[in-house]
Parts: structure tokens; sequence; C-alpha cells
């Protein structure tokens, strides 16, 4: 992996716990995301298990589901991924600014409370779209038990049960619902967070290089959100 | 029980490649599920490699797992194995 010349102070210098070296709040984010990997693997084993044990096809990708649209999604989170970490790096060399000018460049230097905005409005910007896809899809007949009668996908599911996995369609529904309905809850829960630390820490720059722990722990739980969307992602809307 | 921590420094990954390389992963995802002309399987391992090798990129280096210390990555390590077997246990429930 190639990288920068940059050096930083990884941890804040703040008392850290005995046992993980760490301080308590990154200590305790990394407890909670290890029992939130439990609690995914539980609904993507699920899934796995729903899907590769029925002798009936599931829908083939894309036929239900609006894969370029969520293509671009993904790619929104994982700009929002970027920035996050752009803000944690950002105030581990203490530039609370929002953007400064740099001598003989056009692009602005970025600062704190630059990238996390960005940040905010990509996760919101994901959460807005997984909401027009959800009333789209439900729009089309698309339920959490399976293809409403009488709607374009029921009659689809009439024409080729087996591209739209018509045998299946309850299962497809709820599994499809529960896994990105939660992601989505994930995803919103951290929205709240970053706006709540935004006006009430970045905003009065109470954040500095010496202590800066809120953005870490919530930069922790916003990039295990990321990665739990880069596997959803390719499991239910490619394969 | 706190202790005082040491400061630690190391090289900044370069945050805006590894942008770029998810991105092009996810690219290389959706042509390789939509249109690349290969058998099912091989389709299949190439997804969850390409989604592996990108959750582990967004865990060593968004995360820092690669610079934290081992204590610290256990914590993240052993519920790995524990959903391996929870998968397992509920297949073969299937299959028996």
């Amino acid at each position: 992996m190639q990288t920068s010349a940059t050096t930083d102070t990884m941890r804040p210098p703040y008392p850290a716990e005995s046992g993980a070296g760490v301080y308590s709040n990154k200590l305790g984010m990394w407890v909670f995301l290890a029992s939130d990997v439990m609690f995914f693997t539980a609904l993507i084993g699920s899934y796995v298990i729903l899907r590769f044990g029925m002798t009936e096809p599931w829908a083939k990708p894309g036929a239900v589901l609006n894969v370029p649209l969520t293509g671009i999604n993904t790619f929104l989170l994982i700009c929002s991924s970027v920035s996050m970490v752009k803000a944690y790096a950002a105030i581990a060399d203490g530039k609370k600014y929002f953007l400064r000018k740099v001598a003989g460049q056009t692009l602005q230097d970025g600062g704190l409370k630059f990238w996390l905005l960005i940040t905010i409005i990509c996760g919101a910007g994901f959460v807005g779209v997984q909401v027009f896809e959800y009333i789209k899809l439900v729009g089309h007949g698309f339920t959490p038990t399976g293809y409403r009668e009488g709607s374009v996908l029921a009659e689809h599911a009439l024409a080729d049960p087996v591209k739209y996995g018509a045998g299946v369609a309850g299962m497809y529904g709820s599994t499809f619902f529960t896994m990105t309905g939660f992601h989505g809850f994930h995803v919103t829960c951290g929205v709240v967070s970053m706006l709540y630390l935004y006006f009430t820490k970045v905003l009065p720059e109470k954040y500095s290089p010496q202590d800066y722990r809120g953005i870490e722990v919530i930069g922790l739980y916003w990039h295990f959100v990321d990665l739990v969307w880069i596997i959803l992602f390719t499991i239910v809307y490619l394969i | 029980m706190t202790t005082p921590q040491p400061a630690t420094t190391h090289v900044r990954p370069n945050y805006m490649l590894i942008w770029l390389y998810l991105f092009v992963m996810t690219i290389a995802e959706v042509l390789l599920a939509f249109e690349l002309p290969v058998s099912q399987n091989i389709k299949l391992i190439l997804l969850l490699f390409l989604a592996v090798w990108k959750a582990l990129l967004v865990a060593l280096y968004f995360m820092h797992l690669k610079f934290e210390r081992w204590r610290l990555r256990l914590i993240f390590i052993v519920p790995l194995p524990l959903a391996a077997i929870l998968i397992t246990v509920v297949i073969m429930e299937k299959v028996f």
C-alpha cells in the first residue's frame, strides 16, 4: 500500500485502559462493534441458509432490485467513509477550520468542520436514496411478504417465475427488508450522532489534537457501517 | 485503572488511494455480476473475494486496525470464528 510521508499520533494522548491499551470510550466502541459483528452474522447467516437451502430459485440479480442506483449509493457510503477518516486526520493535525486557502493552489485545504459535514451529507444521502428505493420497490409490489397481488412485479413473476423467484418471493422480501432495514437504521443512528457531535463539539471547536476521542469513536462506528454494507451489497444485490 | 498512554507515530496511509481502490473494486463487482460471461460458481467466488478484500481495506486502513495493538485486534477477530461456527452449525442442521 502506497503511503504518504505524513506522520501522526494515532491515539489521542489520553489515559488508556491498561488491558487493551486504549482509552475506555474506544474500547467500549470496539466491544460494541464485536457484538454487532455477531448481530449482522446472524442476519447474513440466516439469509445464506434460507437462500441456498431452498429448492426453488431465488430472483435473479437485478430482476427486482435497482442495482445501478444501489451501486451509486454504495459509492456514496464509501465516499463518506473517506471523508470521515479525513476528518479524523484533520483534527489529529489540529485543523479545526472549515476550509483554508493554500498558497499557490486552487483547491482549499479542508479541516474537521468541512470533512465531517461532507460525511453527514453523504450519510444522509445514503439514507435518502434507501428510502426512495423502498418507496419504489413497495410501489412496484415488492413487500416484506413477497409480491403484492395485482402489482407489476406479481404479473412479471407469473410470466417468468424463474427470473423473479416467484416460489420464494415471501422469503426474499422478508430477508431483504430485514437486512437492509437494520443496516439503514445503523446509518441513521450514525448520521444523528454525527449531527449531535457537529453542533455540540465540532462547531464550538471543543476538539483539539490533544483530545479528539469523539471523532475517533464515531469514526470507528461509521467505518463499520460501511464495511457491513460492502458485504450486504455483494450478497443481496449482486449474487 | 488507567495508565498513561505512550504517544505512537506511524506513516499515515494514503486514504485517497484506498478510496480509489474501493471505487474501482465496486465497479469491477457490478461488471462481474452482470457483464462477465463466466460460470455462476466462479462469479460467486470472485464476488465474495472482492467483498472481503474491500472490507479488509476498510478495517485495516480506515479503522486503523493495521496500526492497533494485537490485544485490540483480538476483540474484532474473536467474533469471526464464532460467526463461522454459527453458520456451519445451522447449515449442518439443514443438511442432516
